[in-house]
C-alpha cells in the first residue's frame, strides 16, 4: 500500500511499498482510509523535536474510513461501517479509561516500560507517534491496523461528509477539551495563544460554551482573520504588545482564562525569554520552548485557569512558579480525552451547530503530502489544515 | 476534490539563503566556543602571536553573533556583523601572523568571509521576491450565525460541563 512515513528528521516520503496491515488480535480491525489530516503535533515529528522515532514509520493520527476486515471478538463494528478513529489507542476496560481518562489509558501502549520510565506513569498508545507511545503505525496511510477496535472508533451516521467529521479524532476534542477544562463562565475572558487548527476549535468552542469575550494571539494574519470570523478579538503579537492589549481588552485585570493551543515549539520572539530558549534548546539544554507558559501564567488574572492543550515533550526552564503560586493559578492539561466528548460534539455538527471543516484550506493526496508538511509548517499559502485523500 | 480548499501548491525552493545562515550560525557558535574554551590551541594552530584573552573575546563575539542569527526573524543584519567579524580576524591574523599554518588558516577564514558575503545578498534577494497574495479566510466561521448570535450555543438544552465518569463508582468500589 501507499503510505507517507518518517525517514528522518524533515524527511517525511509517500512510500509505495508498505506492506498491508494485518489482523494481529481478534479486537483489531482494518480501516480503508478516506481521509486523514496533518496535525501541529506531527510537526514535532517532522522537526525532529520528539524523541524515538524509527525509520520508516507511519506517519498520522488523524484518519478516518471504511471498516474492511474485524477481529473476531469486534460486536461493536460491521464491515463497511464508517467510522472515525480517536488519535488515543483506549482499551476501554482499565481503571483509567473507565473513569473517562482515555488519554493514560493503562493498556494501550505497547512500550509502557519506556513511557514509565520517562513520565513515570505510562499514557496511551497513539497513532503514527513516538515509540514511546507505542509506536503504532499510523493513518497517513490507504490502511490502517485499529487495535481495541470496540473501544475507540466512533460510528458516523449517514449524511456527513468526511469533512464535516474528520476532526472529531483529535483537534475538535482538542479545543473543546481545552475550553471545557477552563469552566467558562459568561463573565469570562478567554484569551488563546495560537490560531492553529486546534487554537480555532478552541476559540468556538470557547464561545459555544458562552465566554464573554475570546481573544486570539497569534502572527499570521489569516489565521488572525479566521479566528476574528468566529468571534474572536485577534492580537497580532509581532504588531502589537499582547501584554498590553490584554491589559487595555479585560480592564488591566488579565483574562481569568489562558489557554496554549502553541506548545513546545512557541515562535521565537525577540523578547529575551524567547531567545534564551531558543539556544538553551539548540545545545540540548532544553527540550521545549515555554514561552507561551511564562506569558500566560504572567497575563492572567488571579484566580485564574491556564488550560493546555498544546503539546510539550519533556524539559522546560526558567518557569514563573512563584507567580503560579501566588496568584493562585489553576493548570490543567493533558492529551485529549477523545471519547470523552465525541459524542455531544457529533450532536452539535448534526445539530448544525458547527461545521469544523471551515478550518481545511488545502486538501490534496497523499503523494502530495510530503509538500504540504512542509508548506503546513512554514504556514505557506495561507497553509492552516491540510486533509489528504488517500 | 472541493472547490473551497486549495490543493498543493507549486513546489518551492527550500530557501538555500536561511538554510546557509542557519548553518552559519551553528558555525559561530562552535567557532566561538572553541576559541572561548582552547585560545591557545587556535593560536598554535593558525600560526598566530596574539593573547589569549584577546582570541576569547573573539570567542564570546563569535557565540553572540551565532545566537543573533540562529534567533532573529532576519539574519541578515547578524550576517553582516559576521562579515565584519570576518574582516577584524583577518587583520588580526595577518598583522600577528608567525608560525605555521598561517596561510592556510588566511585562506580558510577568507572562504568564509565569502560566504557570508553571498548569504548576505542572496537573503537580501529572497526578501526583495514578491510575496503570495494573502488567501482571505474572512468568511469562514463554520458557526450558522454570527458568532455574537453562537454565545452559549452549546448551553442551551444541554449539560456540557466536566463529564460524568463512565462507571468509576463500581470501578472504585470493586477495589
Amino acid at each position: 500500500m501507499k503510505a507517507l512515513r518518517w525517514h528522518g528528521k524533515k524527511d517525511i516520503r509517500c512510500d509505495y511499498d508498505v506492506p498491508d496491515p494485518i489482523i494481529e488480535d481478534a479486537r483489531d480491525a482494518i480501516i480503508k482510509v478516506t481521509s486523514c489530516a496533518i496535525c501541529g503535533s506531527d510537526l514535532h515529528l517532522y522537526d525532529g523535536f520528539m524523541p524515538g522515532m524509527k525509520h520508516g514509520d507511519i506517519m498520522g493520527h488523524e484518519f478516518m474510513g471504511e471498516v474492511v476486515e474485524l477481529g473476531g471478538d469486534v460486536r461493536k463494528l460491521r464491515v463497511g461501517e464508517r467510522v472515525v478513529v480517536p488519535f488515543t489507542i483506549t482499551c476501554g476496560e482499565c481503571e483509567q479509561c473507565r473513569r473517562g481518562n482515555f488519554s493514560v489509558c493503562e493498556r494501550s501502549n505497547r512500550n509502557k516500560n519506556i513511557a514509565d520510565k520517562v513520565f513515570g506513569h505510562t499514557t496511551a498508545g497513539l497513532y503514527g507517534y513516538t515509540h514511546l507511545t507505542g509506536g503504532y503505525a499510523g493513518g497517513q496511510a490507504e490502511y490502517v491496523r485499529v487495535p481495541y477496535a470496540d473501544s475507540g472508533p466512533v460510528q458516523i451516521p449517514d449524511g456527513l461528509s468526511d469533512e464535516q467529521v474528520l476532526f472529531l479524532g483529535d483537534i475538535f476534542p482538542t479545543g473543546w477539551q481545552a475550553a471545557v477544562q477552563c469552566d467558562i463562565e459568561p463573565t469570562d475572558t478567554v484569551a488563546v495563544w495560537g490560531a492553529g487548527p486546534v487554537g480555532q476549535f478552541t476559540m468556538r468552542s470557547a464561545l459555544l460554551l458562552g465566554a464573554k469575550q475570546v481573544i486570539a494571539i497569534d502572527r499570521v494574519p489569516e489565521r488572525l482573520d479566521m479566528a476574528q470570523a468566529g468571534g474572536a478579538i485577534p492580537i497580532n503579537f509581532e504588531e502589537e504588545s499582547v501584554l498590553e492589549s490584554l491589559a487595555e481588552l479585560t480592564g488591566g485585570k488579565g483574562p481569568e482564562k489562558c489557554i496554549d493551543a502553541v506548545g513546545m515549539e512557541a515562535h521565537v520572539t525577540r523578547s529575551i525569554d524567547s531567545i534564551y530558549d531558543r539556544a538553551k534548546q539548540a545545545v540540548m539544554l532544553e527540550s521545549d520552548r515555554p514561552h507561551v507558559l511564562r506569558e500566560m501564567m504572567y497575563v492572567c488574572r488571579p484566580a485564574g485557569t491556564l488550560s493546555i492543550p498544546g503539546v510539550y515533550g519533556g524539559l522546560v526552564d526558567k518557569i514563573p512558579f512563584g507567580a503560579l503560586m501566588n496568584k493562585g493559578l489553576t493548570v490543567r492539561t493533558g492529551q485529549t480525552h477523545v471519547n470523552r466528548w465525541t459524542g455531544e460534539l457529533l450532536n452539535l455538527i448534526q445539530d448544525g451547530q458547527i461545521d469544523p471543516s471551515f478550518v481545511i484550506t488545502h486538501e490534496v493526496g497523499l503523494d502530495d503530502g510530503p509538500d504540504m508538511y512542509q508548506t503546513f509548517r512554514d504556514k505557506d499559502d495561507g497553509c492552516v489544515k491540510v486533509v489528504l485523500k488517500p | 476534490m472541493n472547490d473551497l480548499y486549495h490543493s498543493v501548491p507549486a513546489r518551492r525552493d527550500p530557501a538555500p539563503a536561511d538554510t546557509l545562515a542557519q548553518t552559519l550560525g551553528w558555525f559561530s557558535i562552535g567557532l566561538g566556543l572553541a576559541e572561548a574554551l582552547m585560545p591557545g590551541t587556535l593560536l598554535r594552530a593558525t600560526g598566530t602571536k596574539s593573547s589569549k584573552s584577546m582570541i576569547r573575546a573573539y570567542g564570546v563575539r563569535e557565540i553572540a553573533n551565532g545566537i543573533g542569527i540562529l534567533s532573529a526573524k532576519d539574519p541578515t543584519p547578524w550576517i553582516w556583523a559576521r562579515v565584519a567579524g570576518d574582516a577584524l580576524d583577518i587583520t588580526t591574523m595577518a598583522s600577528r601572523s608567525g608560525g605555521a599554518g598561517a596561510g592556510v588558516a588566511l585562506a580558510a577564514v577568507a572562504g568564509v568571509t565569502a560566504l557570508d558575503i553571498i548569504c548576505a545578498q542572496n537573503l537580501r534577494t529572497e526578501q526583495e521576491r514578491p510575496r503570495q497574495p494573502m488567501r482571505d479566510y474572512s468568511m469562514r466561521s463554520g458557526l450558522p450565525r454570527p458568532p455574537e448570535q453562537m454565545r452559549g450555543a452549546a448551553l442551551r438544552g444541554a449539560t456540557l460541563r466536566e463529564p460524568a465518569l463512565v462507571d468509576a463508582t463500581p470501578a472504585l468500589s470493586a477495589r
